[in-house]
């Protein structure tokens, strides 16, 4: 009895010490945000009363807004195009079952292999030939079809009970109806869980955001944030504020969709 | 078949394949055709877009290339250390998670999970002003008195390693954990019931019993951290920038530097991308190998 109470003590101090190991960053963020460059960099973690000539230095270096309406309307337009595309085709492999389809379903899944690195020149080479640089068509386009997400709509709709579809045929309704009207309202939460992992994917984006945007004013928050980090003296304070408010609209989405998002990450895997 | 029949058939094709149309045909555009013409650029050299066809010049100007070797060493390096320390870590956290009765379990999971949801910019620059010489992690070092001197965390060409290696891990341990959590709930608690009263300690349950359960979710994760770290980028560009004298930049980096930021060869850079998927290529017939005998 003894030995089992001294393991769960062993236990309890191991977890607790990971926990605030990760929470501590958070912390520090946000003090950090309250003080000044040189109180940052020699390890103050109390409070300060720097905050708001953070945010004014913050201000005057960049427009927040634009920044702020640049990133989320590339996340939103990625993320409605992304779920829209991928649960069609996840839907149209499930349903519409072919020996044709399934190989090409297969030859999809290979793709999720294929290392992002090898694809951005060639990329990055179309989009100039087209004329397409630098601007936000760009970023979202080679974002929405994205193999994972339609095998993940296509497991989801193994469970969609065919009866529905069956008997919206014998009423006459047409096949993109049923999807429309039918199949969409009923998989609300898998649109929730996927939406969670695309939104975060799409707003924490940056190595293709950093090749095909050029211009400040369509700079996304984290091409902002890495421009002031790579100063040769960068000003933490307002980058912290920056980080602050980088990581808000994630967190507010986590806390919000807590249960669909864990589901989101295991599903795959079922 | 009668006619009937076959005009069915046929609109049951039509109808299929219209649904899944638009998502293949931006893959095909967006990943199959790149990939391809990546292999193709590969045989390339030139600056910017007025190239020549050189074949394998390029493969062989690898091996004289000390830049590349040393990213490629640098990834394998971050790769050999980092995914195992990783999932050593993520295992053991989830199976003292998965303990019953513990008390403020879901407060530990939410704490060890929130991690995952900093972009990758943000939190990367967090490690830098938390890793500076005179920052937060030497002060605190040196007042529990664990060191006696501050570590050069991100001057050293070793240390930066070690604090690249330990900021990956704070961000995607949390990750496997949900992974792993998901798969424990599956395992039948009276195999540890049993194997409690036998007296077996809980360390040899966990090696016993856990983690040969686990396998294939164990596999799962190792490969997904491993292409993961293979396209390691945005973590040492806002951490290390690469430095100090290259010590930390990774094959990625080196293809973006490549291609972006000297005088563009996109054919060298090519080449050096086909590495990643050559390593990606060698992971995916392995798994598809052990998805199959399953």
């Amino acid at each position: 009895m003894k030995k089992i109470r001294l393991n769960r003590a062993v236990m309890y101090v191991f977890l607790t010490i990971i926990a605030v190991v990760s929470l501590f960053p958070f912390y520090w963020m946000i003090v950090s945000s309250t003080n000044q460059t040189s109180q940052i960099n020699s390890g103050k973690f109390t409070f300060g009363d720097q905050f708001w000539i953070n945010l004014h230095n913050l201000s005057e270096q960049v427009d927040l807004g634009v920044v702020f309406w640049n990133t989320s309307k590339i996340a939103i337009l990625s993320t409605v195009f992304t779920l829209l595309i991928c649960s069609l085709a996840g839907y149209g492999f499930e349903v519409f079952k072919s020996k044709n389809r399934d190989r090409t379903f297969n030859a999809l899944l290979f793709t999720m292999m294929i290392p992002f690195s090898a694809l951005m020149i060639p990329l990055f080479i179309m989009f100039a030939k087209a004329g397409l640089l630098d601007t936000h068509f760009a970023v979202i386009l080679p974002t929405v079809s994205a193999a994972f997400i339609i095998f993940y709509f296509r497991q989801c709709t193994k469970s969609f009970p065919r009866e529905l579809i069956d008997a919206a045929r014998v009423d006459g309704v047409k096949e993109w109806q049923i999807f429309a009207f039918v199949y969409m309202p009923i998989m609300r939460s898998s649109y929730a869980a996927a939406f969670i992992i695309v939104f975060m994917g799409s707003w924490n984006a940056f190595l293709w955001p950093l090749i095909v945007l050029q211009s400040t004013e369509l700079k996304t928050i984290n091409l902002i944030l890495s421009s002031f980090n790579s100063a040769y003296a960068p000003d933490f304070g307002l980058i912290m504020i920056a980080t602050v408010m980088a990581t808000i609209p994630s967190l507010v989405i986590f806390f919000a969709m807590q249960k669909q998002f864990v589901a989101s990450m295991t599903g795959a895997v079922k | 078949m009668s006619v009937k029949k076959a005009k069915l058939h046929r609109l049951y094709d039509v109808n299929g394949w219209m649904f899944v149309s638009l998502a293949v045909g931006l893959i095909a555009l967006m990943t199959i055709y790149p990939v391809i013409k990546s292999l193709w650029l590969s045989l390339h050299s030139g600056r910017g877009v007025v190239t020549h066809f050189v074949g394998f010049d390029n493969v062989v100007r690898l091996f004289y290339d000390p830049v590349f070797k040393k990213s490629l060493v640098n990834t394998l390096v971050f790769l050999a250390i980092q995914v195992p320390i990783m999932i050593i870590l993520s295992l053991s956290i989830s199976s003292c998670l998965n303990a019953s009765n513990l008390r403020f379990r879901s407060w530990y999971r939410l704490a060890i999970f929130l991690p995952c949801v900093t972009s990758l910019v943000a939190y990367s620059i967090l490690f830098k002003s938390m890793f500076a010489f005179d920052g937060v992690v030497n002060a605190s070092l040196l007042w529990i008195g664990i060191i006696s001197d501050p570590i050069p965390w991100l001057s050293d060409p070793f240390w930066s390693k070690v604090t690249i290696i330990a900021a990956i891990t704070w961000r995607w341990t949390g990750y496997n954990m949900i992974f792993y959590l998901a798969a424990m709930q599956n395992i039948d608690r009276s195999i540890y019931e049993a194997a409690r009263i036998d007296g077996v300690s809980p360390v040899r349950q966990f090696i016993f019993i856990t983690v040969p359960l686990l396998k294939p979710v164990i596999l799962f994760t190792c490969i997904m951290s491993t292409i993961g770290t293979l396209q390691l980028f945005d973590e040492v560009v806002n951490i290390t920038n690469g430095g100090p004298a290259n010590s930390t930049l990774t094959l990625s980096m080196y293809i973006y530097n490549l291609s972006f930021k000297f005088v563009p060869n996109f054919g060298y850079a090519a080449t050096v991308s086909y590495v990643i998927v050559v390593f990606a290529a060698v992971l995916a017939f392995f798994q598809f190998k052990v998805a199959k005998d399953k």
